[in-house]
């Protein structure tokens, strides 16, 4: 087997173009994730810049009204720029800054990952161009107009179902134009080698952290771990420290969209079946002859026809359970969170709580579960009101 | 000596001309090979469309689109090769991108190309590397796995020349598919790279249009390689594409083979 391997998952799928600049990166990030001066620049701008640690909250009243286990939550929302996704970018640009990169661009679904690169090199000072599908330029027009704002500029994507999975394929050929000064901060624990190891490496922090939290408020493990999947770098981010505690369930939410069984849904590990794309080996909607399925989240950030290599991975071994929520158990749960605790989670996170909901009354009260909320839903209360019926201008 | 081996000696200056398969029909298709092998082409190359080519520009991407609405299947396109067969040897290869072939099953695709006279395979999104997806299969059932070198490949040239099979695919610029007005890559110093480790027939590609463009190729390495120009030609025509594909397919050839020393 080759590099970059989890189980068969994994790997280096990319075209002859693009593979010294992998390489590049690989051996750059081999370097700098050891290096202690680049690691405690990362630490100070995640404590100084970011935010972090973000807070581990005990949702009482909500863990009162369903009346099972105990619910924290892991408010990545309260991080800078709105969700997890700042973890990564800082990561990757202060690496592409000690590879002498000057421009970024970045593919972006629900326009986290866009605002968060867009942000972070307002601050290095670097060009950033993210490529957005379409139709995501549409529902997250608010994302868009911020990255604008932050002095990127935003590409709007028209081929295929122009979502996230077109911006994906964008970036990739616009990064093969321009491999030699461009350096491609992924978004998500996806990608081919290094990126799925790599963000994983800058969004484990999440896990790290709960971890301590935890111990120091209840002073024991969590019982069950829960957050969205759609790539799945929350996810990975949330489980990674995780893995080993055989007693933590792991439980990643996929975006069953209008149902698992219909064909308007995003749930890969529900649905999917074996394949290599966007420079991996993992599992992919798709149909018999490998024609890559035209997926449906009401999240942009879950519309998403894949899974990173590593979640794939867990799944076959069985460490993690991947379950899914529908558009409208998402919803309601964005609007019960909203209500119940005064925070108002990413669409994307809300498919989260939907499943907690479910799962917590089944669990006894003296055990616990941390649910991830990756972000905050401010981008998305005009979708949401137009989800309900009531049309909002922005 | 494999078709692709003797086609190459055949034409010391070859035209690589290729086109989407479905694109905008498959009996269009079958016609298209038939007229561009008369008109002289050495190999033809045949896309396999993919919802998702990553590796292709505007006008290939709507080919893709065009062949997938128009409801073409890997299936299909085999049963389409095993009718041109009956009317051309000209060597075929299937350009096409690994998740189609590894979700058909790679040792049954494989089977498949033998069985119905298909000589080998590009696959953009297979480097070096990860040949081993793909490479047992090839042997088996002795189809080449055709290997890209690109401008970028640098300290990686000699290492996939030395294991080249069929032809060596020479990318002439960054970037995707798709006509450029020059080409500023040099291609002469990749070549001579090339040759110190491999006597495999090198075709330039990406970025061709025009027959002069064509004929300095050719004069750099063994011949020329040229699809988003031709693909314009069938958009523009659809079924009656055939006598234009085969006009521009004669003048090309002929730019190329005079380059010939």
């Amino acid at each position: 087997m080759t590099k970059g391997r989890y189980g068969i998952h994994g790997g280096q799928y990319l075209p002859e173009t693009l593979m010294n600049a992998v390489l590049e990166l690989e051996q750059a990030y081999e370097k700098y994730k050891k290096d202690p001066e680049f690691l405690a620049e990362l630490r100070r701008l995640y404590r100084e810049y970011a935010n972090r640690p973000s807070l581990l909250y005990y949702a009482e009243k909500m863990t009162k009204d369903l009346g099972g286990a105990k619910i924290y939550l892991k408010r990545e929302d309260l991080n800078h720029t709105g969700a997890h996704k700042i973890n990564n970018v800082l990561g990757q640009c202060l690496l592409a800054q000690r590879m002498g990169k000057k421009r970024v661009i970045a593919e972006t679904g629900a326009g986290q990952h866009g605002v968060a690169t867009a942000t972070v090199a307002a601050l290095m000072g670097m060009e950033c161009v993210v490529y957005m599908g379409k139709e995501d330029t549409i529902r997250q027009a608010l994302n868009v107009f911020r990255m604008e704002l932050l002095g990127a500029k935003v590409v709007a994507v028209e081929s295929g179902t122009g979502t996230l999975k077109d911006a994906v394929n964008e970036a990739l050929r616009v990064w093969t134009a321009r491999c030699e000064d461009t350096y491609y901060v992924l978004g998500s624990v996806m990608g081919p080698h290094p990126y799925p190891e790599m963000v994983r490496d800058f969004q484990k922090v999440i896990g790290e952290e709960v971890k301590a939290q935890l111990q120091e408020k209840e002073g024991r493990l969590p019982d069950a771990v829960l957050a969205c999947v759609g790539g799945g770098s929350n996810a990975m981010g949330i489980f990674y420290d995780f893995i080993p505690d055989k007693s933590v369930k792991l439980i990643g939410v996929e975006a069953a969209g209008r149902g698992v069984d219909t064909a308007e849904t995003a749930a890969t590990i529900a649905r999917g079946s074996e394949g290599i794309f966007h420079g991996m080996k993992s599992y992919f909607l798709q149909d018999k002859y490998g024609q890559i399925a035209p997926v449906y989240s009401i999240s942009a950030g879950l519309d998403y026809p894949g899974i990173g290599p590593e979640h794939a991975y867990l799944h076959d071994i069985g460490r993690a359970q991947y379950v899914a929520a529908t558009d409208q158990e998402a919803v309601e749960a964005f609007q019960y969170l909203s209500r119940m605790e005064g925070i108002i989670p990413a669409v994307e996170s809300a498919h989260a709580v939907a499943y907690a909901m479910k799962l917590a009354p089944t669990m006894k009260k003296e055990q616990i579960i941390v649910i991830n909320i990756s972000g905050r839903g401010d981008k998305d209360v005009a979708a949401i009101a137009r989800y309900l019926g009531r049309d909002l201008h922005e | 000596m494999s078709k692709i081996a003797a086609a190459f000696q055949k034409h010391p200056k070859a035209f690589v001309p290729f086109i989407t398969s479905g694109d905008p029909d498959l009996a269009t298709t079958q016609k298209l090979i038939v007229a561009m092998a008369e008109a002289g082409a050495a190999v033809v190359e045949l896309g396999i469309p993919f919802s998702d080519p990553v590796a292709e520009g505007e006008v290939i991407q709507r080919a893709n689109i065009r062949a997938l609405k128009e409801g073409c299947t890997t299936d299909k396109i085999f049963a389409m090769i095993k009718e041109v067969r009956k009317e051309t040897d000209v060597p075929l290869v299937f350009l096409t991108y690994i998740n189609p072939i590894f979700t058909y099953g790679t040792d049954k695709f494989y089977a498949k190309c033998a069985e119905v006279g298909v000589d080998g395979t590009i696959i953009p999104d297979i480097p070096f590397e990860e040949k081993g997806e793909v490479l047992g299969a090839c042997k088996k059932y002795g189809v080449d796995l055709i290997s890209l070198i690109a401008p970028t490949s640098k300290d990686r040239i000699q290492m996939i020349a030395r294991e080249a099979m069929g032809y060596i695919y020479l990318v002439s610029s960054l970037g995707v598919t798709g006509v450029r007005r020059e080409i500023t890559t040099d291609i002469g110093a990749i070549v001579k790279e090339i040759r110190k480790v491999s006597a495999k027939p090198v075709a330039v590609g990406f970025g061709i249009a025009t027959p002069e463009q064509a004929a300095q190729m050719a004069a750099l390495s063994d011949g020329a390689i040229v699809g988003s120009a031709i693909v314009k030609i069938i958009e523009q025509h659809g079924k009656d594409a055939v006598e234009p594909v085969r006009r521009y397919v004669t003048a090309m050839v002929q730019a190329v083979a005079a380059t010939k020393k």
